[in-house]
């Protein structure tokens, strides 16, 4: 069912844990579903320089979860904001159609983070920061209003 | 590595005895048993012993058997065989709200064919009340389907009681056996049921092969048009190696259940036992007693089923979950949502259903291995707080 990739995700997961003081938080996901992911970063001058991840879910939550914070290590805030669901997928080289929807939870978590993050911070919002909320997470920003 | 196998309730290895039985069956005595010479008549010869032997495992007459193709068509025949054939006396149906898919879909199906569906809730152990059966009774009921035992949680239905109500008010009643004939005892005349539903493959027999027991004078509608062979009751060639393998696996039960019930019950006993001392945080689901000898089915918070098998599934251990992430229709069981649990304790449920080939040792390898599984998850939970 699971590509190597994902097992190895799945069983040896990168960036997992608390941290103390996060700069945003990112919490997604309904019990209902049966997965709930929560994304902690630190950012400085935007860009996450430390992001960790807690999930509660099943094999590919776990997984994207684990890539989605591999991937943006390092990144710029406008970087990060333009990972997709299908990058996370592609980088674990595919999910099954019935477990897409996990790539989408991580995605949103993310972007659920550096929303928190620029809340507390309007000062580091800018333009193209702004823009790129419109367009890439334009769902997550129907939820909020 | 050694694969620790227990998901016996999802389906079981055929017994070597079994397997034996069947080989002839394949290549030297094929016949078609329809035919008229030697070789059908050593097939249909083959059929009709078999049909002896898993009549005499629950206590019918032999023309009261009719060989499926599973027990799930078994399932299928009852439901929509009574209803269809006694559509001018009603159109009312009572069942539970655990069955398993077959007969619930089934339900459904007959509930867009102008039949009505009662489906009776359970209490938190997934029990249902007879007096709710007899409540639900109207003039109009026609059939009351309850399984024996269920398939997720092991609960065992006062299947005795609820068919006492359905003989009083004139109703048929079938039960769905498949889990239980076998394993504990599965009488048609002790349960008073006029109909039953059977699978091979439960019982250490091959899959593809079930079967229906019919009560002599039930007014029933064949399921499969066509050749007359089931005493014109399923049209098919006969599965005759299948069938073979079935008879044999009766005739092995007949022998073993006894005694294999007795230290099945034992071991599943110390699963129990040995899983609510070094984990916290969980909650066994059905009946602590009336519960089948081999079913353990688990809910452990904060964390989810899926990943937990996974896990498992790297130490050789195979089990399966009730989690929604690890169906296709991406729902949680409806049999734990049923008892009442909350839809994440219903995502972090496990079940380990054991069988004749289960040691100690291994028993004993899970208790040594899935708390060190389920703390390394619940460190990684956000729903976890130490």
């Amino acid at each position: 069912m699971y590509s190597a990739k994902v097992m190895d995700h799945f069983h040896n997961p990168r960036n997992v844990g608390e941290m103390d003081n996060p700069d945003g938080t990112g919490h997604v996901g309904n019990p209902v579903c049966g997965d709930i992911m929560e994304i902690y970063i630190k950012v400085k001058d935007n860009i996450i320089t430390d992001v960790k991840f807690k999930t509660f879910g099943c094999g590919a939550a776990i997984a994207t979860s684990s890539m989605v914070t591999e991937i943006v290590k390092g990144m710029s805030l406008e970087e990060a904001l333009k990972i997709s669901n299908k990058t996370v997928a592609e980088a674990l080289g595919g999910l099954p159609a019935v477990k897409m929807h996990c790539s989408v939870l991580a995605e949103e978590a993310l972007s659920s983070a550096i929303d928190d993050y620029l809340a507390k911070n309007p000062d580091k919002n800018t333009d193209a920061l702004r823009k790129l909320h419109k367009t890439q997470h334009a769902h997550s920003e129907e939820e909020s209003e | 590595m050694k694969q620790i196998y227990l998901d016996y309730a999802a389906t079981t290895p055929a017994d070597p005895a079994v397997v034996q039985a069947m080989l002839p069956y394949f290549h030297d005595a094929f016949g078609n048993p329809s035919a008229i010479y030697s070789y059908g008549q050593e097939a249909k010869n083959a059929v009709e012993e078999a049909r002896a032997k898993v009549a005499r495992l629950v206590g019918a007459r032999d023309d009261e058997i009719v060989f499926t193709g599973s027990g799930t068509e078994a399932d299928n025949f009852a439901l929509k065989g009574i209803a269809f054939a006694n559509k001018s006396k009603g159109n009312h149906i009572i069942t539970s709200s655990i069955e398993h898919h077959a007969v619930l879909e089934s339900c459904k199906f007959l509930g867009k064919m102008d039949f009505k569906i009662t489906y009776l809730p359970v209490d938190g152990y997934g029990m249902v009340d007879p007096q709710d059966v007899k409540k639900a009774i109207t003039g109009k009921t026609i059939l009351i389907s309850v399984m024996h035992g269920n398939n997720e949680i092991g609960t065992i239905q006062p299947v005795g009681e609820i068919s006492m109500v359905a003989k009083e008010a004139g109703v048929y009643f079938h039960t769905d056996a498949v889990q239980t004939v076998g394993h504990i005892p599965a009488d048609v005349k002790e349960l008073g049921v006029d109909l039953l539903a059977m699978s091979a493959h439960k019982l250490y027999g091959p899959k593809g092969v079930g079967l229906l027991y019919i009560k002599k004078g039930t007014i029933i509608m064949p399921f499969l048009n066509g050749g007359a062979q089931e005493r014109g009751w399923r049209a098919s060639t006969e599965n005759v190696p299948g069938i073979v393998g079935f008879g044999k696996a009766a005739e092995l039960a007949v022998l073993e259940t006894d005694s294999e019930g007795a230290r099945i019950t034992r071991l599943r006993d110390k699963l129990i036992t040995g899983i609510q001392k070094n984990i916290d945080h969980i909650r066994l689901n059905g009946h602590p007693v009336q519960r089948l000898p081999n079913n353990v089915n688990i809910s452990v918070e904060f964390v989810e089923g899926e990943a937990m098998c996974l896990n498992l599934d790297m130490s050789g251990i195979c089990i399966s979950t009730g989690s929604a992430c690890s169906s296709t229709s991406l729902e949680a069981s409806h049999v734990l949502l049923a008892i009442g649990l909350d839809p994440v304790k219903a995502h972090g449920s496990l079940r380990f259903t054991l069988g004749k080939w289960t040691t100690e040792a291994e028993i004993d390898k899970v208790l040594e291995t899935l708390p060190r599984i389920v703390g390394k998850l619940r460190a990684m939970s956000p729903l976890y707080k130490n």
